[in-house]
């Protein structure tokens, strides 16, 4: 099947505009005729379910989570990027779009992203109208920051707790459609396989966490927005519960999984203290703003926060300001994320296990005061003193990067329809507009555009050929579906080994972490591979799931998911081994310049690398979609 | 350190549930008091016996899942703060730690730690919102909105939705719950309009649910995670009289 990528004709800037003309229209009263199905409710899922049912559409949303309030976009901290221009410093649409593709390495879609750019605006509207208590200044306008890869202010945010305050307004509008009917919603129920009936996405196969019942979902169209896939690496800063089972079965039915190796690897979170670490905890990127990144010039094995007060200017190292004059702190993730790895394999890294750099705010507290400081910044310092123990008011706070965000994803095309027709993918949970390299606050951005202002209108293009009848939940498709379900449970169930769950987890986490992480070389990326394999075969023999299926089993739970990290994980790890340069978050030691940059080699690479799924143990084929650009020059991308 | 745990079991809504003894042995003060339980659990699996169930998330204190009394106190001995934000330092070699779900007859036992707290969703779907649809709202600088007051409203808005102040009061209210969101709304020029129709409904839901009454002893405010202030309970009340005053919904 060549990738049809539907985008459509015309000037960068029409296209959208001329699109939505030209897309297909369900008239008001035909719209109640038409169910969709909507998996995961973070800023993309919520905002999708609320303004279809708005539209008309009866939906069903599907969370694992006991309330869909608390899906993971609640964690973002920073912001959420638009192009209102607000503080008069130049930013526009055009820019937005420019800094994104630029930042995601010009490996993301010229029309998607600039699409992304223009509906940015909107979404700052939609929210304040919903209640969403942004910062403010003082003459009651709205208060932007900057961020990092950016050299404009268009941030948006709410203290720390941006992407808290924006599920919030989604979850408030979701909430009064279920009120009114429209959404009937389903907490504590995940979902384990796709329905295709004459190859159209047609329903869900779930299980209640609760009970352990499965059921079948029947429905016009499938949405999923279940987000990324972080958790292959067991440590990153996604929630506990956040997997890929959804996105990777549906991958397993024929949807394509687009550049799985691009993983986003944040450079500042809190470093890992022991085995026993469950999670690491991001600091917001915001505080590049004013802190200052440093270690040691020679290497002080063990070095304290305490004893770092102490060190003497000229034996700092602020590798950033010196590498990268014109952004300093402020270069994009994966730059500071490599960055801190280059340091820290030198043996200048800090801290007890020497996986650590220094992020200092001295000379900012010394500059404005530490009650600027404290307002701008003071709830991430409690969260860092409460788990840390230190005052980053006294001493330098230690950082370290972490598998942070997805960049790849399912495939879909410009209407965000996977090559499944009649399952969509939004949010973080697709692959369409980051890139290689997701920039600071694009997260929101991108869930909140996709859920309110593009899906609302493209599935109605395909919904207007479809006919009204339901698919009955014992056609034999669903009975087929139920079946595969309930014998994985029982095969994870039976095996009864001797290695919990967790074990294997944490073995998969290791491998990638090592070799498909923040850099990667043919070597690693094959020998990975097999540690793989054998993981997963060594998992199907020896783990242990205790309990039944008839009841609440957390530990059953998590074996599914595992299971498909650990097919997910070689899939990652293939797709790095193909892409033979470097760009963005993704790091291939073979190709970098001189200076240890990012090398990009366009004339090869300059494709989305979508994998097609041949069944059980077999090779996946790759299809490649070639990336076109019209409206930006390609250039070695250069913080200097 | 070494500690000894008393965790509530329960195998389901129907089971009585009990108390059981655990010794959990080489506990590091960095781990954050939910590893603790990890490392526990992990043991329990090994020996063939079922972990202890708890709700947990995002464990960075902002999710809202985690949910556990420890030694009487939601969320644990310190101010501020969630369950999964808890470390281990806070405790010393030797002691006796007892964890509970939350108590409340509104929020059933499902199993072990794990509650239903999905009363709160439906006080939020009776009128926690903005009755606005996605398109058509104007630019967001369209309304000047004072900072003390976006200020305030964020204070409200930062409820993290754990239920602690539930579990915190003796009449298991969910007063602070229901009048951070009446709050926020009421502050705002957007929530403004609905103010009357949000807090009879909200109100409304809210003893329908079975939580009980409001006395105003400030237990929520004291274990709130997110320190979410009294000031709200009392705006909600002002709300509800004013609303009660001209409303036809007698």
């Amino acid at each position: 099947m060549a990738l049809n990528s539907k985008i459509p004709e015309g000037p960068l800037a029409e296209k959208w505009t001329k699109h939505k003309f030209n897309i297909k229209l369900v008239n008001p009263a035909n719209k109640r005729k038409y169910d969709i199905i909507v998996v995961g409710t973070g800023l993309a899922g919520a905002s999708a379910a609320a303004s279809l049912a708005e539209l008309g559409y009866n939906i069903k949303s599907f969370c694992y989570q006991d309330s869909p309030r608390r899906a993971h976009s609640i964690a973002a901290q920073g912001g959420i990027n638009a192009a209102k221009n607000y503080p008069n410093d130049g930013d526009s649409v055009f820019r937005l779009f420019y800094d994104t593709i630029k930042g995601g390495d010009y490996r993301s879609r010229e029309a998607n992203v600039y699409r992304l750019a223009e509906v940015s605006n909107n979404i700052i509207d939609q929210c304040v109208a919903q209640g969403v208590p942004f910062a403010r200044e003082y003459g009651g306008l709205l208060d932007n920051r900057s961020f990092g890869g950016a050299q404009v202010s268009r941030t948006f945010y709410a203290r720390g707790q941006t992407g808290q305050q924006l599920l919030l307004g989604a979850y408030s509008a979701l909430s009064r459609q279920i009120a009114a009917g429209k959404v009937k919603m389903y907490p504590r129920t995940e979902m384990l396989d796709l329905v295709l009936v004459d190859g159209k996405a047609r329903g869900i196969v779930t299980r209640d966490l609760v009970t352990g019942k499965i059921e079948s979902h029947s429905a016009h169209a499938v949405v999923l927005a279940t987000g990324g896939y972080g958790n292959v690496f067991y440590l990153s800063t996604n929630a506990m519960g956040s997997n890929a089972t959804a996105a990777w079965r549906a991958h397993k039915k024929g949807a394509y999984f687009a550049n799985p190796c691009f993983t986003q690897i944040h450079p500042t979170c809190i470093p890992v203290s022991g085995d026993h670490q469950s999670k690491l905890t991001l600091m917001s990127e915001s505080l590049r703003n004013d802190g200052r990144i440093w270690v040691p010039k020679k290497a002080m094995p063990g070095l304290t926060a305490k004893e770092a007060v102490n060190i003497p200017e000229e034996e700092r190292d602020y590798y950033l300001e010196r590498k990268y004059p014109a952004f300093g702190n402020l270069v994009p993730r994966d730059v500071a994320s490599r960055n801190a790895k280059m340091v820290c394999d030198e043996g200048r890294g800090v801290g007890p296990t020497g996986q650590a750099v220094f992020l200092d705010f001295s000379e900012a507290i010394q500059r404005l005061g530490k009650e600027v400081i404290e307002q701008k910044y003071g709830n991430l310092f409690d969260m860092y003193k409460q788990i840390q123990g230190d005052d980053p008011y006294e001493v330098p706070m230690m950082i370290y990067p972490a598998v942070h965000y997805t960049m790849g994803g399912l495939w879909v095309d410009y209407n965000l329809m996977t090559t499944i027709d009649g399952l969509y993918a939004i949010g973080e949970c697709n692959f369409s507009d980051h890139g290689a390299n997701r920039l600071g606050a694009s997260a929101l951005m991108q869930g909140l555009a996709d859920g309110y202002f593009i899906l609302p209108y493209t599935i109605g293009d395909y919904l207007a050929n479809m006919p009204y009848d339901k698919v009955p939940t014992d056609h034999e498709a669903f009975k087929e579906a139920e079946q595969g379900v309930q014998d994985l449970i029982n095969k994870l169930l039976s095996v009864n080994g001797d290695k919990t769950v967790d074990e294997f987890h944490k073995e998969l986490g290791k491998i990638m972490w090592d070799y498909v992480g923040m850099s990667r070389n043919e070597e690693g990326l094959k020998k990975a591979i097999g540690m793989i394999r054998e993981l997963r075969e060594s998992f199907w023999q020896n783990v242990k799931v205790l309990g039944a299926n008839e009841e609440m089993n957390m530990t059953l739970e998590k074996a599914g998911r595992v299971a498909d990290f650990l097919e997910l994980a070689e899939l990652m790890a293939k797709d790095a081994l193909n892409r033979r340069e470097s760009c963005g978050g993704h790091f291939r030691e073979e190709s970098q310049t001189e200076e240890n940059e990012a090398k990009r080699i366009d004339e090869e690479y300059s494709y989305v690398a979508a994998w097609k799924y041949q069944g059980p143990d077999q090779e996946e084929a790759l299809e490649k979609e070639p990336l076109v650009f019209e409206n930006v020059k390609l250039t070695q991308r250069s913080y200097k | 350190m070494n500690l000894k745990l008393n965790i509530w079991r329960q195998k389901d809504s129907n089971d009585k549930g009990g108390f059981k003894t655990y010794q959990v042995s080489d506990v590091s003060p960095d781990m954050s008091f939910l590893e603790m339980i990890d490392v526990l659990n992990e043991d329990l699996v090994k020996k063939g016996e079922e972990p202890v169930h708890f709700d947990h998330d995002c464990r960075e204190g902002i999710c809202g899942t985690c949910s556990m009394v420890i030694n009487g106190r939601p969320h644990g001995p310190k101010q501020g703060i969630t369950t999964c934000q808890l470390h281990m330092r806070s405790f010393s070699d030797g002691d006796e730690i007892t964890i509970e779900p939350w108590r409340a007859r509104a929020f059933p036992v499902i199993k072990d730690l794990i509650v239903d707290r999905s009363a709160f969703d439906r006080i939020i779907q009776a009128g926690g919102f903005v009755s606005v649809n996605t398109g058509g709202a104007p630019d967001a600088n369209s309304i000047p909105i004072a900072k003390e007051v976006a200020n305030e409203a964020m204070d409200a808005a930062q409820c993290i939705g754990c239920g602690a102040c539930v579990a915190a009061c003796k009449n298991a209210s969910a007063m602070l719950f229901t009048s951070a969101k009446i709050s926020q709304l009421a502050l705002l020029p957007q929530g403004k309009l609905e103010r009357q129709r949000r807090v009879e409904k909200m109100i409304w839901q809210m003893e329908a649910e079975g939580f009980g009454a409001c006395t105003n002893t400030g237990a929520c405010e004291a274990e709130c995670p997110k320190e979410i202030s009294l000031v709200h309970i009392a705006r909600a009340h002002r709300e509800y009289i004013a609303a009660k005053a001209c409303s036809k919904n007698v």
